[in-house]
């Protein structure tokens, strides 16, 4: 069992609660960066692919975990990030700046959506944001000079000063790359969290009345929101057109949408472990279901809408029996842990609560 | 010197008409009460204030400045702190971040600020914590500082309420029933908060409550509502014996 | 008499999105849920029906296999609410939503197993034969849509708004503790409506599959459906046809009249601006929350 003491405010306000904790992440970050070393580059591939949906987990989490908007649009930034930062490259900017700014972009053209459709609550948001990902895929065709429309883009290989970094031929330099803006975007989302900010996000999750009498001004902050979120989701677009290496109106469809929001509900909503537990289930589910599927019958055939089929059957399991997701599960393990034996079966016991009516927010 | 002057305020919601030509004044440093029966307008009025609601007519004026120039999210940055009737605390956070919320008003930092973290932020959060602990000593809340609202009982969380309304460093004070659903020891405490708040911080309280006892242990003047209108005003011993509220609470014929 | 021709068609096309959408509105006027697997519901009713009476199937006749594939629609509805959203009582909307279209997912799955995904007719009388009046062809199955379709918004919103139990409904969606205080069992009442919006998902699925081929996709009109039902206003039930008939004109209008590529966006644009213009539909709701 750990205790801490705590002597200063400083301790409330940094990043790492304790030494024990420290070390723990330490370790984890000299291990991710150790990894090409320690596993073959098909292994190293899928681990980037885990980062790039961590990354565009943090983004949705942003919004639905903290400030409690639930988007089923976000598959629409991902190709605004990925298509800004395209054309920005094939304009002549370097990648250096090329891929921060169309991050950016891709934030403020949240934010102009943002104005209109956070007015709306719950399911109405939700409605917006579907229309949001439908239209994205149309938009995309009738921007072809532009986009490419049907039959897409390549993303020309990135150079940092003169250093190159491709997908395929160099999957270690790649995944760096990823590695770095993963961990940029977590510290982003971190530092938010512990600001006024983070806070604020917060208080419009939970109650929209007392946020404003504290002088938190709604609009602005829920738009802030969609913009960050917009834009941490477009740096994670960006990467995964360099990681699927070709991109076009159908990349970023609207079940790319709905597999974001259920990936982070699976994880565990309002947590950054949560971002990276449901990404590592979105990136090894098709895995795991082939082996899965070698192990019972010989022959490779391919069963349609297997992957969505068990990906639901699983995010339906883990809403009835662990609404707070696999880091939910995990710290109530590890808290059983900590307390040994002193864990009691009804600590986390959820209050019950009652659905008032949403029509008289 | 009044802090609050609202003069002919009527609200209508359809043909109802929830507030009707009210007058009234709160003075620096006194402890104003509103009284009524169900129904009377009281949180109408502290929501007319907090501009939760456009008047029909009136004027509303804090310490020289026009309450209607403001939208609701900036009365907080005039020095105006709520409680609500059936508390609205944010339920997914710990005690001590909602306090923090409280200081929102005071933030200096920008976004790049906040998302780097910089020295200022860090400064400005310590800054923070130190004016929430203040409010944190002062009312007993030590023992559930980490905790989150959602598994505290009501009476703390009445506190809670109160607490973050404090860490704002208001000039004004808006209780809307803190005693409402308290047991006699916590309404007790509740009593001796306001008169602290009064003495001690020199905030001014303006309150909605039910509970008469608390009413007329700590106010110095009461006004009785019915029906949105002013029946009477006065000090507690006075608003209590007077005829009209009399018959208003306990039905004509008495 | 073209423009007419559009019309007709598209009214016969819009029922089926203001049935599915009735489907969506039941649900949200007694629990307060919106169920997004609603289209899918549409499908699986469909898929049933055809299962009972295609020759390749079961083959029974048509008129017994309809009815028992609205009442299996029923008791699956019910089950679905028994077993699943029941332990979702008093969690956020939000939460349900995302069950409701991982219930989607899951069902497509299971029907594709089940029915296959090549695309099937069902074999209705109601497929036979054309009515031609004043120029205008009409289908059989059309007419049967557009019939079918105007009765049962009647007969529903008289049961919300008539019934003891339909109150009861409508009331156990404003306030669940309010309605179990008054002794409404709550609970059950939210089962009984997923049972009867699973019939009505049934009945759509039945018009639809008459209309034309069915496969285990066809759930995804159900996204049409649910921008009728925002258009018409959540809580509505003739607004739900209202709205469902606006997209179902706007449809076959926006292709005939529109460049390429605008066409299939014009429902979406609709329902955004509708969204940002009338947040709650042409036929809202909404107050204010009192503090």
């Amino acid at each position: 069992m750990r205790i801490h003491f705590k002597t200063s405010y400083e301790h409330d306000i940094r990043l790492f609660p304790d030494r024990w904790s420290f070390s723990v992440y330490a370790v984890l970050l000299l291990i991710a960066f150790g990894l090409p070393y320690l596993i073959d580059e098909f292994y190293l591939g899928e681990v980037t692919n885990v980062l790039i949906w961590a990354i565009a987990g943090l983004g949705l989490m942003l919004l639905t975990g903290q400030t409690g908007q639930a988007s089923l649009g976000h598959a629409a930034f991902l190709a605004v990030g990925c298509y800004t930062n395209t054309i920005l490259i094939e304009m002549g900017l370097p990648f250096i700046v090329a891929f921060p700014l169309a991050g950016i972009i891709t934030g403020l053209v949240g934010v102009v959506i943002a104005i209109p459709v956070l007015r709306l609550h719950g399911i109405y948001l939700a409605i917006a944001t579907i229309a949001l990902s439908i239209l994205a895929d149309d938009i995309i065709v009738l921007l072809e000079p532009w986009t490419g429309g049907v039959s897409g883009k390549f993303p020309e290989m990135i150079t940092i000063f003169g250093f190159e970094i491709e997908r395929w031929s160099m999957p270690t330099r790649f995944y760096y790359l990823v590695l770095a803006v993963t961990i940029i975007c977590t510290l982003f989302y971190r530092n938010l969290l512990r600001s006024p900010l983070g806070r604020a996000f917060a208080a419009v999750r939970d109650s929209e009345v007392s946020a404003t009498a504290m002088g938190v001004h709604i609009a602005r902050t829920k738009g802030m929101a969609f913009g960050l979120s917009c834009m941490i989701t477009g740096w994670s677009g960006a990467l995964m057109g360099y990681y699927a290496g070709t991109f076009n109106n159908e990349t970023f469809s609207l079940v790319i949408s709905i597999t974001l929001l259920m990936m982070i509900v699976i994880g565990g909503l309002g947590s950054i472990h949560g971002a990276f537990f449901g990404a590592v289930v979105v990136a090894f589910l098709p895995q795991a279901l082939s082996i899965a599927k070698d192990m019972v019958s010989s022959g490779g055939v391919a069963i349609p809408g297997l992957e969505t089929g068990v990906f639901g059957l699983i995010l339906i399991l883990f809403i009835l029996f662990e609404p707070m997701g696999i880091y939910g599960r995990w710290l109530k393990i590890r808290t059983w842990f900590e307390l040994f034996p002193f864990a009691r079966k009804d600590m986390f016991k959820r209050q019950k609560s009652y659905l008032k009516t949403e029509r008289l927010r | 010197m009044s802090l609050l002057k609202i003069e002919n305020a009527t609200l209508k919601f359809g043909g109802v008409v929830a507030v009707n030509d009210l007058s009234f004044s709160v003075d620096e440093g006194e402890v104003y009460a509103i009284v009524g029966p169900n129904g009377a307008g009281k949180s109408t009025v502290f929501n007319l204030i907090s501009r939760f609601y456009e008047p029909y007519a009136g004027t509303f004026n804090f310490d020289g400045q026009n309450l209607l120039d403001r939208n609701a999210d900036e009365v907080a940055d005039l020095g105006i702190a709520r409680t609500f009737q059936n508390i609205e605390l944010f339920d997914h956070a710990t005690v001590l971040q909602n306090l923090l919320v409280g200081r929102h008003r005071h933030r200096k930092s920008t976004l790049l600020d906040q998302m780097f973290f910089t020295p200022r932020v860090r400064r400005e959060e310590r800054r923070h914590r130190e004016a929430v602990e203040e409010v944190i000593d002062f009312l007993d809340l030590q023992p559930y500082r980490n905790k989150m609202i959602a598994g505290l009982p009501y009476g703390v969380r009445k506190v809670v309420e109160l607490g973050r309304a404090l860490a704002s460093g208001p000039r004004l004070l808006l209780l809307d029933e803190p005693a409402s659903g308290l047991s006699v020891e916590e309404t007790q405490d509740m009593r001796w908060w306001i008169d602290d708040i009064r003495k001690q911080m020199g905030i001014t309280v303006l309150m909605v409550e039910h509970d008469m006892g608390l009413v007329s242990g700590v106010s110095d003047r009461v006004l009785a509502l019915a029906d949105g209108a002013k029946l009477a005003e006065g000090t507690p011993a006075e608003v209590q014996s007077d005829p009209a509220v009399i018959e208003a609470y306990l039905g004509a014929g008495v | 008499m073209e423009v007419l021709q559009l019309l007709v068609s598209g009214l016969a096309n819009g029922c089926v999105y203001g049935l599915i959408a009735l489907g969506f509105v039941l649900i949200y006027k007694a629990t307060e849920a919106v169920n997004f697997a609603q289209g899918d519901f549409m499908m699986l009713g469909a898929f049933v029906t055809l299962g009972l009476t295609n020759a390749e199937y079961m083959h029974l006749p048509f008129w017994i296999a309809a009815p028992l594939a609205i009442g299996i629609m029923a008791v699956l509805g019910y089950l679905l609410d028994f077993f699943v959203l029941r332990h979702l009582f008093g969690q956020s909307q939000t939460a349900v939503v995302i069950l409701t279209i991982a219930l989607g997912f899951v069902i497509r799955f299971v029907a594709g197993v089940i029915w296959g995904h090549e695309p099937q007719t069902l074999e209705s009388p109601l497929a036979l034969g054309d009515v031609s009046m004043g120029g205008v062809v009409l289908g059989m199955a059309d007419v049967a849509v557009i019939v079918v379709t105007v009765l049962m918004t009647f007969a529903l919103y008289q049961f919300f708004q008539r019934t003891k139990l339909g109150l009861a409904m409508q009331a156990a969606s404003q306030n669940q503790m309010a309605a179990y205080y008054m002794g409404i069992p709550v609970k059950r009442v939210q089962g009984l409506i997923w049972g009867l919006s699973g019939a009505v998902a049934a009945v759509a699925g039945i018009l639809f599959a008459s209309k034309g081929a069915i496969d285990p996709n066809a759930g995804l009109l159900g996204i049409k459906a649910f921008a009728a039902a925002v258009i018409g206003g959540f809580g509505s039930l003739p607004g739900a046809l209202a709205g469902g008939l606006i997209v179902g004109v706007i449809e076959p209008f926006a292709a005939r009249f529109l460049a390429a590529g605008y066409s299939q966006i014009a429902p979406y644009a609709l329902l955004l601006a509708v969204l940002i213009f009338r947040p709650h539909g042409l036929f809202s709701q909404v107050r204010v929350k009192k503090v």
